[in-house]
């Protein structure tokens, strides 16, 4: 009995994951407009904030306004493309010191779960994979808007923030007790297929 | 000691320019390797390569100096007692060991330089940059630079080894040559 309603419930779950899989509108990331940010900040020696980018990713998401806890996201960074300004310390960046680009060159992050809360921001959950460590990390989300473009496509654009101990991802180089973490901010805008 | 080259005898400029480049060539590659492992907070974590652009930029003028004053006052002639493929390879080297310097220069410009900065020479004056658009420029040029400054280390000590051989096994003149004898 127990073992029947247990399938009953994961079949009416199913159902419901499956309908609003179709009704939720899939965004593309308009990287190709360059729409969309990933960028990083990192305080230097605790005096000021050192900010970075990434410049070439890719992704998609997913977002239906009656259903905002169905949220998801995919976005993969290709990571030698750090750019802080400055190719001596993007060189650095890629080497094994840090994101170590010949041996990782891929960095992603796929959403588990999304937790809306008021005006439009929201928590997103998921599994951020940077220099080979799969982690749980929560993006604290913004809605910024959404709607017609003015050349007939429709977008939606949020803003996420996150920080995490670059140690936490196996990356130990010593920048100072006021640069163990980085922020990362993602600025991303998608046009719905 | 004169100053200019003889058939017979290195001059004084050609020794100094000898030494100055070699004893700059094996300070920038120990610097080098140095450098770029240091700590963040390591007080030549900025002053080390800052040298290590200055010394290299200037030692690229004194070879182009060096190749200036050869063609000027040709080096003394090989030994009468040097086989012919020592002779041959002796040249092959030497040729190399200018052209090497000059190329690994050129390639660690090319790092510095690959987002349009300049580089100081010890607050002089600055070389700005020229070349910014191979693609992954600076990761690129540093491989090359490592490679390239390995090389010359290499061929230097078997330049270096090659003297020794005529010195304490061949027993001739060819060393003290090059300290002006």
């Amino acid at each position: 009995m127990k073992l029947k309603t247990l399938t009953t419930s994961l079949l009416v779950a199913g159902l419901v994951l499956g309908s609003s899989a179709l009704m939720a509108a899939d965004y593309v990331i308009d990287t190709k407009n360059a729409h969309a940010f990933v960028q990083f900040r990192v305080q230097h020696l605790g005096y000021s904030w050192l900010y970075g980018r990434f410049n070439e990713f890719s992704g998609k998401f997913s977002y239906d306004e009656a259903a905002p806890e169905k949220a998801s996201i995919e976005v993969s960074i290709k990571t030698s493309s750090v750019d802080s300004n400055h190719a001596e310390r993007d060189k650095h960046l890629r080497s094994k010191d840090f994101l170590d680009v010949d041996k990782f060159p891929q960095a992603t992050f796929v959403s588990t779960s999304y937790t809306p809360g008021e005006n439009g921001k929201g928590v997103l959950k998921g599994k951020l994979t940077l220099h080979g460590v799969t982690k749980t990390v929560n993006i604290a989300v913004e809605s910024i808007g959404a709607g017609e473009d003015p050349w007939g496509g429709y977008r939606r654009g949020f803003e996420g923030k996150t920080q995490f101990a670059m140690a936490d991802f196996g990356i130990m180089k010593n920048l100072g007790p006021k640069s163990k973490d980085v922020e990362m901010i993602l600025s991303l805008e998608g046009i719905r297929q | 000691m004169q100053y200019k080259n003889t058939t017979t005898h290195f001059g004084l400029v050609a020794v100094i320019l000898h030494w100055l480049v070699a004893l700059s060539v094996f300070g920038l590659f120990g610097l080098g390797l140095w450098m770029t492992e240091l700590d963040y907070y390591d007080s030549w974590y900025k002053q080390g390569p800052w040298l290590h652009k200055s010394i290299g930029i200037l030692l690229f003028f004194v070879i182009i100096f060096r190749l200036c004053w050869r063609w000027l006052t040709p080096p003394p002639v090989a030994l009468s007692s040097h086989k012919s493929w020592e002779i041959r390879l002796a040249h092959m080297t030497h040729r190399l060991l200018y052209l090497l310097p000059l190329v690994t220069m050129l390639s660690g410009y090319l790092i510095s330089t690959a987002d349009n900065r300049s580089i100081e020479v010890f607050g002089w004056f600055s070389i700005p940059a020229t070349i910014t658009s191979i693609p992954d420029q600076e990761d690129v040029a540093g491989w090359v630079h490592l490679i390239l400054a390995s090389s010359l280390i290499a061929l230097a000590l078997l330049h270096a080894i090659a003297a020794l051989k005529h010195h304490f096994i061949d027993r001739d003149r060819t060393l003290k040559r090059i300290f002006g004898g």
